[in-house]
């Protein structure tokens, strides 16, 4: 199995390294009739390079390198001392029409996958409508949930869930460059 | 920088090809069996090498895995024309005997007869024959396990069916597709990013799956035999939850792009979006009911996660859990008796199984963190993702709580179980 595999691998792989964008369709790569003639193909996909952006968006000394809000349990209000930090992007999107940022909600990993997914929809959603208050626009902002699926923190306790509680900000510049 | 980071997923995933199996095993170890185990003999197949009996120990290791069946010890020497005289295997205590064998059909081709023999009445209760080859020796075997099964529970048996699941490894996600027994996996799908909430569509071809590889929840189908992957909700927000509907004409799939969660339906292509729930709170995790009249879900519409239920259609709402502040991911059964679920007690998340008619509710596991509920199509077994010392395992339990079975890897997470349907 592995001697089929491992040229379709390395092909996928590469694949996703040629001057292509590696999208959602890797190349698929025959695998072995598991019974009754009912075949699977594989399928390998890319992953998104985060590069060029200004400065003041990745220079740790700028708060707009600052892009987590954490949130209580069972809450999907900003806290106050997140404000300031809302406010430094909500100011950079104003000034910077051509930016675009994806709000990823998350939380902690009690309970159903599917149900936390939905939560993590409120934290995300909280943050885009404070930047949309302080003067960024709608088509500026995305919305989405990670759920419990991408913890920031692998631990069981509360404090690992605490760090889990988040919802994260992610650039795009004007040329399609950046972190989605 | 791009260089560099491609380089580094070759070697990654070389590494992974040549260090560790690239699909990981599961492995099939039963906990608990039912009250009362039919004894049956399985001979050993006439012509099977005897270091490799692929089939004998298929038919066997699906029988006693059930849960039903005491598997009866007996010496070798027979083929499907059955025994000389019943009388050993009665003192044995056997209720049945299967007995076969394997001939070469030439061309790498092998012939697989197999009959069931009642032992008390002395006749035979069923047989089979089966053109196959070395690499479907396996589904042979598991044919005849069905055929086993049926013939003496008086329910069709799902040994041939398929399973799909989730491995998780450091940086390494992939959606596994295996038989029921979690051998011959192979992957559909390798990401870098979280695949969740699998499901079959009812002929068994496709999976629809919610994949993260673009930073957020979207949806497709997936075609198992080509590889081909269409996005059927790639909406601004979120896109989750699919969910097929029994005809497989459509999917109830949650959307979040008109704000909360709401449920609606969307044909396999993508088109005919048509919203159907219509709450100002979280609706999510829809599955329709065996007969496709009813759309179940998880609602935060009372203040805390309940199960309801509305028409597949829409319309009126119906709240069905009650007990409890958290009741989430309803399963409806096959046959639209009972209603599989996940509810919190004392801070443990734990499989339960209520009769729609009584609304009884039993608790099925003692498990701290279930997940995910999947019937194998025939009802028997309920499969779920749960946590043993830490690590993400599948276990499955009967209905009526007895039967327990555990499937785990040797290394890694294993989540988002979904039970395939009859092969057809």
């Amino acid at each position: 199995m592995n001697k089929l595999l491992l040229p379709a691998l390395l092909a996928a792989v590469l694949a996703a390294c040629s001057s292509t964008p590696p999208a959602g369709d890797g190349a698929p790569v025959e695998g072995r009739t598991a019974d009754t003639g009912a075949k699977v193909t594989t399928v390998t996909t890319g992953s998104v390079d985060a590069t060029g952006l200004p400065r003041e968006l990745t220079d740790g000394k700028s708060i707009l390198s600052k892009r987590v809000v954490y949130f209580d349990y069972d809450k999907y209000d900003i806290k106050d001392e997140y404000k300031d930090l809302v406010a430094a992007h909500a100011k950079f999107l104003t000034g910077n029409r051509q930016f675009k940022v994806l709000v990823q909600g998350n939380t902690d990993e009690r309970g159903s996958r599917e149900y936390n997914l939905s939560l993590g929809q409120k934290r995300a959603d909280a943050v885009k409508r404070n930047l949309m208050l302080l003067g960024a626009k709608e088509e500026q902002i995305e919305s989405v949930s990670l759920g419990k699926e991408k913890p920031a923190d692998d631990g069981h306790d509360e404090a690992a869930w605490a760090k889990n509680r988040r919802a994260q900000i992610l650039y795009k510049g004007p040329t399609g460059n950046g972190e989605f | 920088m791009k260089k560099l980071l491609c380089t580094l997923a070759l070697c990654g995933s070389l590494g992974a090809a040549c260090f560790s199996p690239v699909h990981a095993q599961l492995s099939i170890e039963i906990a608990g069996v039912g009250a009362n185990r039919v004894p049956v003999a399985v001979a050993d197949f006439a012509g099977e090498t005897a270091s490799g009996r692929a089939l004998t120990s298929v038919i066997r290791g699906d029988l006693a895995n059930s849960g039903l069946f005491r598997l009866i010890e007996i010496g070798p020497g027979l083929n499907e024309s059955g025994p000389g005289n019943f009388a050993d295997l009665k003192a044995k205590g056997a209720d049945a005997l299967a007995a076969g064998s394997l001939t070469d059909a030439g061309g790498g081709r092998m012939e697989a007869r197999y009959r069931l023999f009642d032992v008390n009445k002395q006749v035979s209760l069923s047989g089979l024959a089966r053109v196959t080859t070395a690499a479907q020796l396996r589904a042979a075997g598991h044919q005849i396990a069905d055929d086993v099964y049926e013939k003496l529970t008086g329910v069709r048996g799902v040994f041939a069916t398929r399973i799909a699941y989730v491995t998780r490894a450091p940086g390494r996600y992939a959606l596994q597709i295996a038989d029921s027994d979690g051998q011959n996996a192979v992957a559909a799908l390798v990401s870098p990013e979280p695949i969740i909430s699998p499901t079959w569509s009812p002929d068994g071809s496709r999976i629809a799956y919610v994949s993260f590889e673009q930073k957020k929840p979207v949806i497709y189908v997936h075609s198992l035999a080509t590889g081909r992957r269409t996005v059927i909700a790639n909406f601004k927000g979120s896109n989750s939850a699919p969910a097929w509907s029994p005809d497989g004409r459509k999917l109830a799939v949650v959307l979040t792009k008109d704000g909360n969660s709401q449920i609606y339906t969307v044909n396999p292509d993508g088109s005919s979006l048509q919203r159907l729930s219509n709450s100002s709170g979280i609706d999510t995790e829809p599955r329709f009911s065996a007969d496709g009249a009813f759309i179940y879900f998880t609602s935060d519409r009372g203040g805390s996660p309940q199960i309801y239920r509305m028409g597949a259609n829409g319309g009126e709402v119906q709240r069905i859990s009650f007990e409890g502040s958290y009741n989430v991911t309803p399963r409806p059964s096959p046959d639209g008796k009972s209603l599989a679920y996940i509810t919190r007690r004392e801070g443990s998340f734990q499989l339960v199984l209520m009769d729609l008619a009584s609304k009884q509710v039993q608790v099925l596991t003692d498990s701290r963190k279930d997940e995910s509920p999947s019937f194998a199509p025939n009802g028997s077994m309920i499969l779920i993702a749960t946590e043993i010392g830490g690590r993400g395992v599948l276990a499955a339990v009967s209905p009526d709580g007895r039967i327990k079975q555990r499937l785990s890897v040797s290394s890694g997470d294993v989540r988002e179980p979904a039970w395939g349907p009859f092969l057809q």
